[in-house]
């Protein structure tokens, strides 16, 4: 097993270097950099500036610069903000974690919803609750996430159930531990479950199509004439063979959340790492966008990491054939 | 299959058929949006932001709409002044217009009489400048629709060339052109985006964005569907009639587009109608954010971007979030129709509706 999970580590390094490098260039083709606001300024003397270029390598071609920069990540020195004035990697780890427990709760969220509606589903073909839940899958899948997020502040707004917005109460810091756990709790239901809807949709779609696939299999009729109770073969054997795709798919999903994420957090106002590559963007910020995006992609690979590992984990036959081969 | 076959597979399906002809309808509304736009989709009106939607009623001269004033003891809500009726004109003459960019025109499906000038029609509200809303969906919908089509052109265009070159001869270019596919979907999609355009922008005028955001969302797009295609034609190349017709020597252009293309069309027309829906959702977040459309241009997500405001939220301006439903509407329709296209060419995959 870690030989296994070796293997798939040693994988993503060279995918990391090719993103890095696409980051790195497509930040260097954006006309400015970080010192552009300064040279702008009349008030600040031309040594200076020159100087602070020396610092920053700007005065040494692209191809250096981006050797350098390589460098200092990896050392997990990511460069300093000059917007918040604070070093790239302390703002990293205020907003990776926001945007972790966002996504990782929109998708617990999803599957818990979307694993049994898939399974109800699938037993249940062309039932009218099959035929629902298909409806409403199709409208989940197609309502665009920004647009449930505002629909969500309306609804804040109106009923005046949840904040509409932030991530934390104004009193955050005067609570106490446990109610700072609430009151993180509270912020985040709205902007998990307009994230985590349309996670749903997909996942059922993906439970449902592999559980019927499994349903009419030999092993399904083997278990019926040995006379093993219905429920028994649905939830033990079929279920367990038709999760993998789902397992597979949570890669995908992922960066599907990430992308979600990033709209949500800007309409809800949730401190997470979206929000922060737009601002910078805006900014520009190209320190911190480019390990934004960089920490983004590096989410997305754990994620897959992970889903590999849980699939070699739930199915011994995929875990014997990669390590032989 | 040929066309005319998978017209009539479509015209036996219910919901394909159905979201066919809401594709139909809304696309016919952004062709001849100027006709059915009562006003310009930048004309002001600043002293009726936030209007309600016109209530429009019907009496002897046909229907009439009556004049509204600010409510000076309310704000934000407006009074219906009942004295005075506004009859509607229909095919009378309003701002000019091009009509499909060519034909110049002047005459509107809707019109008010004007005799004072402040009154107007808003079927769908107005926003805080006091444009209308109705107005802009329309104009909105010709950014918006049209953008899935040229993109999803561009995409598999890319997509065929690179999929298809790679998956027919092999060697350093596959290896090659599917790293640059692997590094592609290995960053979250909208992150490339916002990256993506934020080093092209600068490079462009405000006005050129609509191109930009093209570029960028079929830069992003290609991946995916050359991916599968390298694959097909991978598979189709090893095949005895490509193999014969390289022996007979044709060229490697006329193999791919005589050969290799007819047998990847339905799957190209499936993929095609199941991405579209990817490219509206593309620029609407694009323009919510933004970073998009500019104004005084309208798209959907643009208008979405405008009804993000507390004062929307707090006094119920329900009419600024049509955008959102627009879109909606679009994307389920060319869901629907992709799944029934892809049941009709492929049948072992049968979907869930």
């Amino acid at each position: 097993m870690i030989r296994f999970i070796l293997k798939r580590i040693a994988a993503l390094i060279p995918l990391l270097l090719g993103i890095s490098f696409l980051v790195f260039i497509l930040m260097h083709l954006t006309p400015g950099d970080v010192l552009s606001e300064a040279r702008a300024a009349q008030d600040i003397p031309k040594e200076y500036i020159i100087q602070m270029e020396k610092q920053y390598g700007l005065d040494k071609p692209w191809y250096v610069q981006y050797l350098l920069w390589l460098k200092s990540i990896g050392t997990l020195n990511f460069g300093t903000s000059w917007t918040y004035k604070i070093p790239v990697t302390d703002l990293l780890a205020q907003r990776i974690p926001a945007t972790l427990t966002l996504a990782i709760a929109a998708l617990v969220f999803a599957w818990v919803i979307a694993v049994p509606l898939g399974v109800f589903a699938a037993i249940y073909k062309d039932s009218v609750f099959d035929r629902i839940s298909s409806i409403l899958a199709y409208a989940a899948l197609s309502i665009p996430e920004f647009f449930l997020a505002l629909l969500a502040i309306f609804f804040a707004a109106q009923t005046g159930w949840f904040p509409i917005g932030g991530r934390t109460a104004l009193t955050h810091s005067l609570m106490s531990s446990w109610s700072q756990f609430w009151d993180i709790a509270y912020h985040s239901v709205l902007p998990t479950l307009v994230l985590g809807l349309g996670g749903i949709a997909g996942m059922t779609r993906i439970m449902r199509a592999n559980f019927l696939d499994h349903i009419r299999s030999e092993y399904v009729t083997t278990a019926r004439a040995k006379g093993v109770p219905e429920g028994w073969i649905m939830f033990k054997h079929v279920l367990r063979n038709a999760i993998n795709p789902l397992i597979t798919s949570l890669g995908f999903a992922l960066s599907g959340l990430l992308s979600g994420a990033l709209l949500v957090e800007n309409v809800m106002n949730y401190p997470g790492l979206g929000q922060l590559v737009y601002e910078a963007l805006m900014k520009q910020d190209q320190y911190v966008v480019m390990a934004a995006v960089l920490m983004g992609c590096v989410l997305l690979m754990l994620g897959n990491l992970f889903a590999d590992i849980l699939l070699a984990w739930s199915d011994p036959r995929i875990r014997s054939t990669t390590i032989e081969s | 299959m040929n066309n005319r076959s998978i017209f009539q597979e479509i015209k036996r399906r219910p919901l394909g058929l159905f979201s066919l002809i809401t594709l139909g309808i809304l696309y016919f509304f952004a062709i001849f949006a100027s006709f059915f736009a009562p006003y310009p989709v930048s004309k002001q009106q600043l002293n009726k932001s936030y209007h309600p939607p016109t209530i429009v009623k019907w009496g002897e001269d046909g229907l009439y709409i009556h004049e509204t004033r600010a409510d000076p003891d309310n704000p934000g809500r407006y009074q219906i002044i009942t004295d005075e009726k506004i009859p509607i004109r229909f095919f009378s003459k309003g701002y000019p217009y091009k009509l499909l960019g060519i034909i110049p025109m002047d005459r509107h499906l809707i019109q008010i009489t004007q005799n004072d000038d402040d009154a107007r029609i808003y079927l769908l509200g107005s926003d805080e400048l006091g444009r209308d809303v109705f107005s802009r969906l329309l104009g909105g919908a010709q950014i918006s629709l049209s953008i899935g089509f040229i993109g999803i052109t561009i995409t598999m265009i890319l997509g065929f060339l690179v999929g298809g070159l790679s998956g027919y001869f092999g060697g350093t270019l596959d290896f090659l052109s599917m790293r640059l596919v692997e590094l592609l979907m290995a960053i979250p999609g909208l992150y490339l985006l916002l990256a993506l355009r934020s080093s092209l922008a600068p490079y462009f005028k405000s006005d050129q964005m609509y191109l930009v955001i093209v570029i960028i969302l079929s830069c992003i797009g290609w991946a995916t569907t050359a991916r599968i295609i390298r694959g097909m034609s991978l598979s189709l190349g090893r095949r005895p009639f490509v193999l014969a017709a390289k022996t007979m020597g044709q060229s490697t252009s006329n193999i791919l587009i005589k050969h290799i293309l007819p047998n990847l069309a339905s799957f190209l027309l499936v993929a095609a109608t199941l991405s579209i829906p990817g490219y509206i959702l593309g620029e609407a977040a694009l323009s919510f954010l933004g970073l998009g459309i500019q104004e005084p241009s309208a798209s959907w997500g643009l208008m979405l971007k405008q009804s993000q405001q507390m004062k929307v939220f707090m006094l119920n301006y329900w009419w600024m979030f049509t955008p959102g439903f627009a879109i909606f509407i679009t994307v389920i329709a060319f869901n629907v129709l992709g799944d029934t296209l892809r049941d009709i060419i492929d049948p072992k995959n049968q979907s869930s509706a």
